[in-house]
């Protein structure tokens, strides 16, 4: 099978199959939800087994005719970069609904709905990655706003309608932005040979200078905003303290991705001059992002606002690769987005069991768990190890390879952010101190160590962060090829070695 | 060069103990300490077996080298996880499994009533693997990965009692102070691939002369802010004497024997950088000579008897670091001081574990006393231990310590008298602290607590006491016969610019040198043996002592410099990034509802006024953008 376009189905048509089961049998429409995202997961991979990676065509295309009188199109097809994407959101799929089995309970509406929107979910991060139609991906951009603020705001935790409806304004905001810009590129494209959405024939567009940085911005805030970079990222600490632990594994995991993922496939491919313009100013917000987001993160006191803010740092790193404009710096970022989404997921979901045991985030109202829940203590060390990215983990090879691609191009943010590891070092240790050392913190003493069913679901995140740390290359050498293409795109060259002006 | 297929086996024994022990769990808690015990020693026969190798190949040929396979590739940046076993990375191999499997036979007595034993001996093959990875690596990225390995291992080892708080804040503070290091290795890295456009051992090697001098300085001095953090040395010494914490035979392995000579590897290994960068090799000399002497200065006001050993290791480390600073001439003696300081060093340690064995885990020596006739192996073996340390002949120290003294003072010049004068003053300190710990422990009058029945400990705990010690007796005589260690070594290190100065003779540097180590030990043997030793440290004592028990004020200085202020930025970030930052998204958003609100002129609800909100700002912003776009 290889149609991105069934691939988009088969999610739907699981979630049609969990509406027509009776509201009673919860159990049921749980299994239901996990067998079809194991499914998609297994139909994801098998695709990718026939992904031609040296081929930098956009593959597995597939057009329909949408609203042909704006000659909309529903167009989909994969390059190394939403390949490997639409991998991760496939994966971390099942892994989401099995870690968090029963965290639809107690929220506003039935447990059957939930998944529901985690299937239909599913169908839009596929086609947010797939769609090569600039209106499809901005439908589907906003689409996807309406699952996520109904999984947060009904199914969350403390003050979720608040943030909800701070997650909702900060990314409409962004949404309408881009949609003006959109709209300028398709009158844009009207006047240069006809009306399209399509994302090849409008970067062929010819603009003036003014025309392509406004309209860039227009695409650039959407996407600060949803990955998000300082100063535009306080949505995302409310949202993740609110939200379940799979929700906000979906949102940081895969969502914020989307951010990151229109940076290149959008701001650089449609407004190139534009993007080198911004270049300095973005690479400074970038650096801003790596450090404040760490520091943050080692002042809080609530071990789900912790990781958002750790995400907020690794955010930074990933934008910065992406602007380096190397060839070691944008491979390296592409690979981080998806080792980003296992390591951030290994923390959430873990942290969301410690959570739900001891009745409270507060990271000061855990202690000695080592001793106490020995399993799940060593997968959140392990999943911190992951995040402070630990060489032979692997985090550390993206994380490295962003660092020394910028560094042939941009020594001073290089050095600045390599800050970030030491800080990465405090933010994970400290709560790993607090809550997994010392002794038995009251309340602690009860605590169930992991069931099977969570280890069983924990178990492929730890291999993929082990395996990956040491065998990177299967994903490399999808990814390479891509980010080759649009670093030549674009211009550029990687660095020769200086031999220090010798 | 050649290739040789079992290289890789050295790490993958001990990694796969590792991970049987701890997936395992309590399962294997009845036979963890024998597979444990086993992995190393099999990797040790494999680095017996490699010897054997290499001693039947000609110099040139000696070294060997495994692909294992392609690990990060990306456009110029490529680096395979390739191994690499020569001449120097073998005497690692058989320290690292030799002292190793040794101390893992202790641990097995000496970890028995923990119920943990398991956790520790599966924590302890994790360090061998990762410690034979950075010696074994061909490249500075595959070195790094054994580098953070051992910090990890490290990291494990002095929490393993984590359940007591200070134990985990001295485990932190190991890992965050390593990581600055670390930070200086990332540097390092992402200099030579800028410069050299490789980050390989033999690529880098090979481009030397087509490198300036200022990147190889730069190169060199980061390489340098690496050791210091792995190494314990002057600045980023602090966190070693925390690192007590952990059991002792972790600290003698990993704090005494292997990892914190890491630095000394690394700088070692860079002996082609550091040959063609002279201020980045002087900075090396400097931060050796200073670490030799805060070191001893901290040991001389140690009761703790770990911590006066972790002091003493610190300032031995110092020497090794100022004859890797000393180019070519230096580099063997460097080696040669490693090897005999771990055998002396971790018997010296495991000695110590012997006595808190014996002494319900009292580590104060001012508990001590007397122990000479109730410990009688512990007594000689530690004994042997400190004529070695102390340089005594015939014992290891001897030769290793004496080397580089004269080489120190044959440097030339001011700097040659200055360095020699370090190294000199050191040896008399390094033997009135020892001393002092010799006397306190082992003989004068009891001063134990009430319910103290010390007894000597089990074969399983002094027969690798022993056999370190049998080490520290000959390991020294056996490296410098016939300048054994030195031509062994000869062959990696460039020895075009080497010139002797001969400032003073060996005889006469000997004859200084015991000298200076006499006066040591007649101080100590005043002070301490003709005088009653308080059981309670006294607190009328000079500035000066007081200063030293605080360790020179490093952790104070950390505190005050970078620790509070760090914690103030924090709080002051925390509290802005509420109240500015999202304090404005909050207002801009409160003035766009009002304003939509008059637009309007009704008060509806929240969702409502936002979605007039939208669209009269999608109108305004496509009416503004269509301005400019025509």
């Amino acid at each position: 099978m290889n149609s991105l376009v069934l691939l988009m189905l088969l999610p739907i048509i699981g979630s049609i199959a969990v509406a027509a089961t009776p509201r009673t049998k919860e159990v049921l429409s749980k299994q239901l939800a996990l067998a079809t995202t194991v499914i998609v997961a297994i139909a994801t991979l098998a695709m990718a087994m026939n992904f031609q990676r040296d081929n930098v065509d956009l593959q597995f295309v597939e057009k329909y005719s949408w609203i042909p009188t704006f000659g909309i199109n529903f167009s989909v097809g994969v390059d190394g970069l939403a390949l490997v994407l639409i991998l991760m959101s496939t994966i971390l799929a099942p892994i989401v609904v099995l870690s968090g089995w029963n965290e639809a309970h107690g929220g506003r509406w039935s447990v059957k709905t939930f998944y529901i929107l985690i299937l239909v979910l599913e169908t839009m991060m596929i086609g947010v990655f797939a769609a090569t139609d600039v209106f499809l991906f901005y439908v589907i951009f906003e689409a996807m706003l309406i699952p996520v603020y109904l999984l947060i705001g009904g199914y969350g935790t403390g003050e979720r309608s608040a943030a909800a409806v701070k997650f909702l304004i900060y990314s409409l905001f962004g949404g309408l932005l881009m949609l003006a810009s959109i709209i300028a590129l398709y009158v844009m494209s009207g006047a240069q040979g006809g009306h399209t959405f399509d994302l090849q024939a409008l970067s062929q567009l010819e603009m003036s200078s003014t025309t392509q940085n406004f309209l860039f911005l227009g695409f650039f805030i959407a996407f600060a905003i949803k990955a998000p970079l300082w100063p535009l990222h306080t949505w995302l600490p409310d949202a993740a303290a609110s939200a379940t632990p799979g929700t906000s594994v979906l949102l940081l995991g895969v969502l914020d991705k989307v951010g990151t993922f229109g940076m290149i496939r959008y701001c650089l491919t449609l407004f190139p001059e534009a993007s080198k313009t911004f270049t300095p100013l973005i690479m400074v917000l970038a650096v801003i992002s790596i450090v404040y987001g760490a520091i943050l993160a080692i002042g809080q006191k609530d071990l789900k606002r912790l990781i958002a803010f750790t995400s907020i740092s690794h955010f930074g790193f990933i934008t910065m690769g992406i602007f380096a404009m190397t060839s070691q710096g944008h491979s390296g970022a592409t690979l981080y987005m998806f080792n980003h989404g296992f390591s951030t997921a290994a923390l959430f979901i873990v942290g969301g069991w410690m959570i739900a045991r001891r009745g409270s985030s507060t990271i000061a109202d855990f202690g000695g768990l080592q001793r106490i829940t020995p399993v799940m203590a060593w997968s959140f060390f392990l999943a911190g190890m992951s995040s402070l990215a630990l060489p032979g983990l692997s985090s550390f090879v993206s994380e490295f390879l962003v660092l020394v691609g910028t560094f042939t191009r941009y020594p001073v943010h290089a050095v600045i952010a390599t800050f970030g590891i030491v800080l990465a070092a405090l933010y994970i240790l400290i709560p790993v101190q607090k809550a997994l050392h010392g002794p038995t913190a009251p309340g602690n003493e009860e605590l169930r160590d992991l069931n099977i069913r969570e280890k069983v679901a924990i178990a492929p995140v730890m291999a993929m962060i082990i395996a990956l740390g040491f065998y990177p290359s299967p994903l490399l050498n999808v990814i390479n090829p891509a980010s080759a293409h649009v670093i030549a795109q674009m211009g550029f060259t990687d660095p020769a070695p200086t031999n220090g002006d010798k | 060069m050649t290739t040789s297929n079992s290289l890789v086996y050295l790490i993958a024994l001990p990694l796969l103990g590792a991970t049987i022990l701890l997936l395992a769990g309590r399962r294997a808690d009845k036979w963890g300490h024998i597979l444990g015990t086993l992995m190393p020693a099999s990797s040790f026969a494999v680095g017996l077996y490699q010897l054997s190798l290499m001693l039947g190949r000609s110099a040139e040929e000696r070294p060997v080298g495994q692909k294992l396979f392609e690990w990060i590739s990306v456009g110029s940046f490529k680096v395979d996880a390739g191994l690499l076993l020569d001449q120097l990375s073998i005497c690692f191999v058989l320290l690292i499994t030799g002292v190793g499997t040794l101390i893992h036979i202790y641990s097995i007595s000496y970890m028995s009533h923990d119920k943990d034993r398991r956790r520790f001996f599966a924590y302890l093959n994790l360090f061998i693997a990762a410690m034979l990875l950075l010696v074994l690596g061909d490249s500075y990225l595959n070195l790094y990965v054994g580098w953070e390995g051992v910090g990890l291992a490290s990291y494990l080892l002095i929490g393993f009692w984590n359940q007591k708080p200070a134990y985990a804040t001295a485990s932190k503070k190991a890992f965050v102070m390593n990581r600055v290091g670390d930070m200086g290795l990332s540097f390092a890295i992402m200099i030579a691939f800028a410069t050299v456009g490789t980050v390989s051992f033999a690529g880098i090697k090979e481009q030397v002369d087509q490198t300036s001098t200022g990147a190889l300085t730069a190169i060199g001095i980061m390489l340098l802010v690496a050791a210091a953090g792995k190494s314990a040395q002057f600045p980023l010494q602090a966190w070693l004497g925390d690192a007590m914490a952990g059991p002792t035979p972790v600290s003698a392995l990993i704090h005494a024997a292997t990892m914190v000579t890491a630095g000394v590897y690394l700088i070692t290994r860079s002996n082609f950088i550091f040959d063609a960068a002279p201020t980045a090799q002087l900075l090396v000399v400097i931060v050796g000579a200073i670490t030799l002497l805060f070191g001893a200065l901290i040991g001389t006001a140690k009761d703790d008897i770990k911590k006066a050993l972790a002091a003493s290791t610190m300032s031995q480390i110092g020497y090794m670091t100022l004859a890797a600073g000393l180019g070519p001439v230096g580099y063997a003696f460097a080696i040669m001081h490693l090897l005999t300081h771990g055998f002396f060093k971790a018997g010296m340690f495991l000695g110590a574990g012997s006595v808190m064995h014996g002494m319900n885990d009292q580590v104060n020596m001012r508990k001590y006393g007397a122990l000479r006739k109730f410990m009688p192996i512990t007594f000689v073996t530690f004994g042997l231990g400190y004529l070695a340390i102390l340089g005594v002949p015939p014992f290891a120290g001897f030769y290793s310590k004496d080397m580089i003294i004269e080489t120190a003072f044959n440097a030339g010049g001011i700097k040659g008298i200055l360095l020699g004068s370090a190294t000199l003053l050191g040896a008399g300190i390094t033997a009135f602290y020892m001393s002092r710990v010799m006397i306190l422990t082992f003989t004068g009058t009891k001063r134990w607590d009430e319910d103290a029945h010390p007894h000597e400990s089990p074969w399983l705990m002094w027969l690798p006491m022993a056999i370190l010690a049998i080490g520290s007796v000959s390991s020294g005589f056996l490296l410098s016969r016939g300048d054994a260690l030195v031509n062994w070594l000869h062959p990696l290190f460039d020895h075009h610019e080497e010139h002797k100065h001969h400032l003073l003779q060996p005889i006469v540097v000997s004859g200084l040198a015991l000298t200076m180590v006499a006066i040591g030990v007649a101080i100590a043997f005043f002070k301490y043996s003709r005088q009653e030793v308080a059981a309670i440290a006294p607190e009328n004592v000079s500035v000066l002592t007081k200063i030293a028990r605080q360790d020179l004020m490093q952790d104070r200085f950390n505190e005050a410099v970078f620790m509070r202020p760090g914690q103030q930025l924090t709080q002051v970030l925390v509290k802005t990034d509420e109240a500015v930052i999202d304090g404005t998204v909050r207002a801009v958003g409160q003035l766009a509802m009002s304003s939509s609100s008059l637009l309007r002129g009704v008060q509806s609800g929240f969702v409502r006024s936002y979605a007039a909100l939208i669209f009269v700002g999608a109108a305004l912003l496509i009416a503004g953008i269509w301005v400019v776009v025509q």
